[in-house]
């Protein structure tokens, strides 16, 4: 998922060139036409569907409040994957986001052929989660997965990784993390690139070590892109991560109430596509829907205060 | 001058071995899929890490017998579908926005701005609901390319790019008797190849990695996408042919890679530019 921040709203400039009343809707008809009966009309329906237990393959709907909301909340089931969804977010987003700013800060070092090592940390960007998750799946299968081969000739071990909950928690995270690192690269190899170099040097003309120029003078220059980067990767947590772990771990394997890497949008689609409880679905479709608007709604308040976007 | 080079080099040389190594773990599962698909069916289960001369064997056996090749066209057509289509949509919805004032245009703006809330896996209960029951696109193109070819990423791109570009120049094509359409492509967009070029990564990509929706509304085997196909070549019983599998995700992965790699600059500069102050 890639969506770079846009400006606020209340930033529509007034600049009338052309005339003309029905134009402009014209212009903007197919794009209002497909926002509405596309993401308005469903995401309203899932409202709707929400308060109904209802069957989408049977066509079944009996209304029962907030019946599904309460479940849910009551469920061992749903607070183990609330749970898991939240340890899962927090580590791929800060340990992707420190291994991408450091890669990123490499990559920026004027050597010869930074050119080419930039390409090469950043085309991963175009392999999909379900690539990633076909390569994983091999890279750590547990008998003619290469890591396996090596770990069993140095160690004698040969862990089963996708069998093993912890291990496969944390083989998804490292794939997730693994996955998202081109992306950060990108951002922050253009925000590096843009830093104010006088700034800098000054810094260590004044005797500022490396490091100091680093923490001291780069990082805090960063913060509005590190914001940036903390909202999309989260969101990138919660959605792409379906691809990557219904490849790999079908969320599974089984621990406590559910799959040790079922999140919140696999147990969703488990919900919706595979027991057909369309009500329970739409009820964690709700849910997650006030999730992302808090995220996007901080995305907002903190980019407004400390962040400066196009113009 | 000499020693001056010699130098700089030995002061370089651990950026250097840093910056190979990274790139050499970042590849690896990439580098070891490429070997293993490669080799003969025999070797790929063995540790050994020789390419082989089987790749094109390898590929043969999905290409026809998984039904890759379908999955590849299918794939193909959505993902170029939605990059056009996106990028017209949003090209004539930044029109709008920027050459024009018009009531409610705030409130048309902030309609925009809100769908980049509502992720597709979120609706889809609803949107399976009314695709299916209600269109009946169930198995069609239409099902996984129409729903997403409104693009607020791409309308807030052009719209902030436009707004970069002197507004004298708008005048002055007025003046001249140009039309917002002719004005649009004649002069707009020669003026926006690089964000064109950006946009045209992303959602290019974003096309070509369509699971979920098209996982639960594509039910006829012949109109699957190849994300999803690559699942299925998996699921062959216990008996995966993992040398064709390495060997279909690679060719999976292409065709985005093809896209990044011509449009690498743009990409860079597309973005570099939408982070200017």
């Amino acid at each position: 998922m890639l969506k770079p921040t846009p400006a606020p709203a209340a930033e529509v400039e007034e600049r009338a060139v052309f005339g003309g009343r029905a134009l402009p809707w014209l212009f903007l008809l197919p794009s209002l036409a497909i926002l509405a009966v596309f993401i308005y009309l469903p995401a309203l329906q899932t409202l709707r569907l929400a308060a109904y237990r209802a069957n989408v393959i049977l066509g079944t709907e009996r209304f029962v409040g907030l019946a599904n909301f309460a479940e849910l909340l009551s469920s061992p089931t749903y607070l183990q994957v609330v749970a898991q969804t939240l340890v899962f977010t927090v580590l791929t987003v800060s340990l992707g986001l420190l291994c991408s700013l450091a890669l990123a800060w490499l990559a920026s070092r004027p050597v010869r052929g930074a050119k080419t090592y930039r390409l090469l940390l950043i085309y991963p960007y175009a392999l999909s989660p379900a690539i990633a998750g076909t390569l994983w799946l091999f890279l750590f299968n547990p008998e003619i997965g290469v890591v396996n081969q090596l770990l069993g000739a140095a160690f004698q071990i040969k862990p089963r990784w996708l069998d093993t909950p912890l291990l496969a928690f944390g083989l998804v995270t490292l794939a997730a993390i693994w996955k998202g690192l081109a992306y950060n690269i990108v951002f922050y190899l253009a925000s590096i690139q843009n830093l104010p170099g006088d700034v800098m040097e000054a810094a260590q003309i004044d005797g500022a070590t490396p490091a100091q120029v680093f923490w001291r003078v780069a990082f805090p220059l960063l913060t509005p892109i590190t914001f940036f980067l903390v909202f999309t990767n989260i969101i990138a947590a919660l959605f792409d991560s379906f691809a990557l772990t219904d490849i790999l771990t079908r969320g599974g394997p089984y621990t406590g109430n559910a799959g040790a890497t079922t999140f919140l949008v696999y147990q969703l689609y488990q919900d919706g596509f595979v027991n057909f409880k369309t009500g329970a679905a739409a009820a964690q479709a709700a849910l997650m829907l006030v999730l992302v608007a808090f995220i996007t709604f901080m995305q907002f308040r903190v980019g407004e205060r400390r962040v400066h976007y196009g113009g | 001058m000499g020693a001056e080079t010699s130098a700089r080099r030995r002061r370089e040389w651990p950026t250097h071995l840093a910056l190979i190594l990274s790139v050499l773990i970042i590849s690896a599962p990439l580098l070891f899929a490429l070997i293993k698909a490669t080799q003969v069916s025999s070797r790929v289960l063995s540790p050994s890490l020789l390419p082989g001369g089987a790749f094109f064997q390898n590929l043969a056996s999905i290409w026809e017998g998984a039904n890759l090749g379908r999955y590849m066209l299918n794939s193909l057509i959505v993902a170029v579908s939605v990059t056009v289509g996106k990028t017209i949509l949003a090209l004539l919805a930044a029109l709008a926005f920027v050459y024009f004032r018009f009531p409610f245009k705030g409130a048309a703006f902030t309609l925009v701005l809100l769908s980049l809330m509502l992720p597709t896996e979120v609706l889809i209960i609803a949107l399976f609901d009314f695709v299916s029951r209600d269109l009946k696109w169930a198995n069609t193109y239409a099902a996984i390319i129409v729903p997403f070819l409104a693009s607020a990423t791409g309308t807030f791109l052009f719209r902030q790019h436009f707004m970069n570009i002197p507004v004298s120049l708008a005048d002055a094509a007025r003046i001249d008797g140009c039309g917002p359409l002719t004005y649009l492509t004649r002069i707009l967009v020669p003026m926006s190849w690089n964000t064109i070029g950006a946009l045209a990564v992303i959602q290019f990509v974003y096309g070509w990695d369509q699971y979920i929706w098209p996982l639960v509304i594509m039910q006829q085997d012949d109109k699957q996408v190849v994300q999803v196909g690559l699942r299925k070549l998996i699921e062959v019983g216990g008996q995966t042919d993992w040398g064709a599998v390495m060997a279909g995700a690679i060719i999976t992965a292409l065709p985005p890679l093809l896209v990044f790699t011509l449009l690498q600059e743009q990409f860079s500069r597309g973005f570099a530019l939408s982070e200017d102050k």
